[in-house]
């Protein structure tokens, strides 16, 4: 590998200096980075009210904050957790960054809009920050009339404002992608030429574009409806709670699988490259991915069970739900199939596509038991449903984020993190998560409800284990943040394609040139054609 | 991007469309006084689709546009269907059993 004239070479990185190069830049990898530090930002102010939480539930008697701090809490953990980190987290960072590079373009569609939806969500953000500032907010991030609307005396206002104006950048972030997949495809890179991630971020782009008007649309509902009292959904004031319900499920449903769609794209270039082989059953794959968006707009009243909505909803919600898990399996059955007979290496991002596939698969698994309308009025509200989404959620979107940003980290930044510390983060990762989050689901079946600091002292050796698992949790998500910033300075040179992965993204030079490509290539395989070079593992450093 | 040729209406058309647009406004709240009953929501609403047609397909140029962009449209209302009609499963049979 030559890489003695990395100095010289311009890049994405070197292109221009100081501020305003980069608060201006229209370039997609620029921006993608802006969304890192941006969306890191709010992961660690999650990381903080997450702390404080599991220092509160160390004791059953909450004796550490009030019963309204720790209302605030939860909310502020959720808020800042769903819509300010894990909404853009692997689409506006690793998306923008590799979606065009991936599909030969030089740049998404619209590269104005794109640097306009990163100043949105600070704008959002800025809201959000604002009202924990201020005061903060005890909602639940979930803002459940007639709470909300009409008794809270936290705020609200600024809050939902700030996730509405977030929400423009997540539809503007999605708008972007579709037409970028759309006309921005090189010469031969036929639809079913694209990678799976480029697929499952289109895949996500149309829920974001059909999905977060609603959410946009239902919060301007509650401002309405606390600042002027129009009753909408205030039984008071003539309105319907359960309304609120239908609206914002209709939209944070499928916001779940914003979450984990790129995810699982993801995962399938990770499976690939660490096998040498191409994704068993890429069109089922491929398709599964647009499965998804499409039926996980049908089962939003799974949230509504014990809400007051009619018995019949509830089994045509339950019914439904059950047909998301048939596109979900086939991603994690062909995964698998993926690695049988593959030349498998347990590099870094492998770990975490092995953690993905098992915590995920735990973590859907449990999603059917809540689908289950029996099952749900035992479990609903209590820690079981919170163990549940945090297996997807931190298990599954988390590991898939952190699995792609070791695994692209050599071309963004055009140096290797330390392998074998990186390896340690994973497995931390994997034992702190676990003990914090399996806990509960024993918890949860026994009764603890979500959402309360005080509980019933049997209770308290589950939560100790749980406490203590977060801390290692936590210790395991700060050494990335280490040793990435080290290699900025002393990781060894990547090269072009240090996994020897076929994805166009490989063949330029890490870091990219500004234009992605010193000539616009011309594909004439199928993606993951690792054929010559069966036998081959990726050496791992 | 490249420059397509563009259908464009005559300034006539967009003027019989606006005059349209404000008659039916004029409809709208001159059937608001009358008492329909339970039809003046109907009337109402049927009034609205009429204007969002006429706005979508004359200024939004929808009538001319490529057949992807008319499935795109088509896409966002088939999403509102789904949110109207799963919505009102619910509250159209919560008198159906117990709950
Ligand atoms: C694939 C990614 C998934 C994610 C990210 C996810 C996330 C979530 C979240 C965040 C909640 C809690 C919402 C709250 O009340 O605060 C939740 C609850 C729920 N999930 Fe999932 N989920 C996923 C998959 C599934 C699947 C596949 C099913 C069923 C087929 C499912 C069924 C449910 C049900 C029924 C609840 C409500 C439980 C209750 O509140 O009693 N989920 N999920
Ligand atoms: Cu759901």
């Amino acid at each position: 590998m030559t890489t003695a004239v990395a100095e010289e070479r311009e890049t994405y990185l070197n292109a221009g200096h100081g501020v305003k190069s980069w608060l201006l830049t229209k370039d997609h990898k620029r921006i993608g980075l802006l969304y890192l530090f941006t969306i890191t930002f709010f992961f660690f102010i999650g990381g903080v009210f997450a702390t404080l939480i599991r220092l509160e539930l160390l004791s059953p008697h909450g004796n550490l904050v009030s019963s309204e701090t720790y209302n605030k809490l939860f909310t502020m953990h959720g808020v800042v957790m769903v819509f300010f980190f894990l909404i853009p987290s692997i689409p506006a960072t690793l998306g923008n960054f590799f979606l065009p590079l991936m599909i030969g373009a030089r740049d998404l569609a619209f590269p104005r809009i794109n640097l306009l939806s990163w100043y949105l969500l600070v704008i959002g953000g800025l809201f959000a920050i604002f009202a924990m500032v201020a005061g903060g907010v005890d909602t639940g991030w979930t803002f459940y009339t007639p709470y909300s609307t009409s008794y809270s005396n936290t705020w609200v206002i600024a809050t939902a404002l700030g996730i509405f104006v977030a929400g423009f950048s997540s539809i503007l972030t999605g708008l972007n992608f579709i037409v970028t997949v759309h006309r921005m495809r090189c010469p031969g890179m036929t639809w079913f030429r694209m990678p799976l991630f480029v697929w499952a971020h289109y895949a996500t782009a149309l829920i974001q574009v059909l999905g977060t008007p609603v959410l946009a649309v239902t919060l301007v509902l509650v401002l309405c409806e606390r600042m002027f009292h129009i009753g909408i959904f205030d039984p008071a004031l003539g309105g319907d709670p359960v309304l609120f319900q239908h609206l914002f499920w209709f939209y944070s449903h499928p916001a779940v699988y914003i979450m984990i769609l790129p995810a699982m794209g993801v995962i399938s270039e990770l499976v690939s490259t660490f096998s040498r082989k191409a994704i068993f059953g890429y069109g089922f794959v491929a398709f599964s991915s647009v499965a998804i968006a499409v039926l996980g707009f049908l089962v939003w009243g799974h949230h509504l069970f014990v809400s007051g909505q009619s018995l019949f909803a509830g089994m045509v919600f339950s019914f439904l739900s059950y047909f998301v898990a048939i596109p979900s399996a086939i991603k994690v059955f062909n995964w698998t199939a993926t690695l049988y007979k593959g030349s498998i290496s347990y590099a870094t991002p492998m770990l975490y596509a092995f953690g993905f596939i098992g915590l995920f698969t735990i973590g859907g698994l449990t999603g059917l038991f809540v689908a289950c309308l029996g099952i749900d009025v035992h479990v609903t509200d209590t820690y079981f449903v919170v163990a549940h989404f945090h297996y997807i959620m931190v298990g599954g979107a988390i590991m898939g984020y952190l699995g792609g940003l070791h695994y692209w980290w050599p071309k963004i930044t055009g140096r290797m993190y330390p392998e074998g510390w990186a390896k340690l983060s994973a497995l931390v990762i994997f034992l702190g998560f676990n003990l914090t989050f399996f806990p509960q689901f024993m918890l949860g079946y026994l009764g603890m409800p979500r959402r309360y600091h005080v509980y019933p002292d049997e209770f308290q050796v589950l939560h100790v284990l749980s406490t203590a698992g977060a801390s290692v949790l936590a210790v395991g998500y700060l050494m990335p943040l280490i040793y990435f910033m080290w290699s900025l300075k002393y990781g060894a040179i990547a090269g072009r394609n240090p996994w020897k992965a076929t994805g166009l993204e490989w063949q330029t030079d890490s870091p990219p040139p500004v234009h992605n490509f010193d000539e616009i290539p011309i594909v004439t395989r199928e993606a993951y054609d690792y054929s010559g070079t069966v036998g081959q593992e990726v050496q791992v450093g | 991007m490249t420059t397509e040729t563009e259908h464009v209406d005559s300034v006539k058309t967009y003027a019989v469309v606006w005059i349209a647009l404000l008659i039916l406004t004029a409809l709208t709240t001159g059937v608001a006084y009358i008492d329909l009953g339970p039809f003046s929501v109907v009337v109402a609403l049927t009034i609205a689709v009429c204007k969002m047609l006429l706005v979508a397909l004359f200024f939004m140029h929808v009538r001319h546009s490529t057949k992807l962009t008319k499935l795109v449209v088509l896409g966002g209302l088939l999403w509102l269907a789904i949110l109207l009609s799963l919505t009102m499963a619910d509250f159209a049979t919560r008198s159906w059993i117990g709950a």
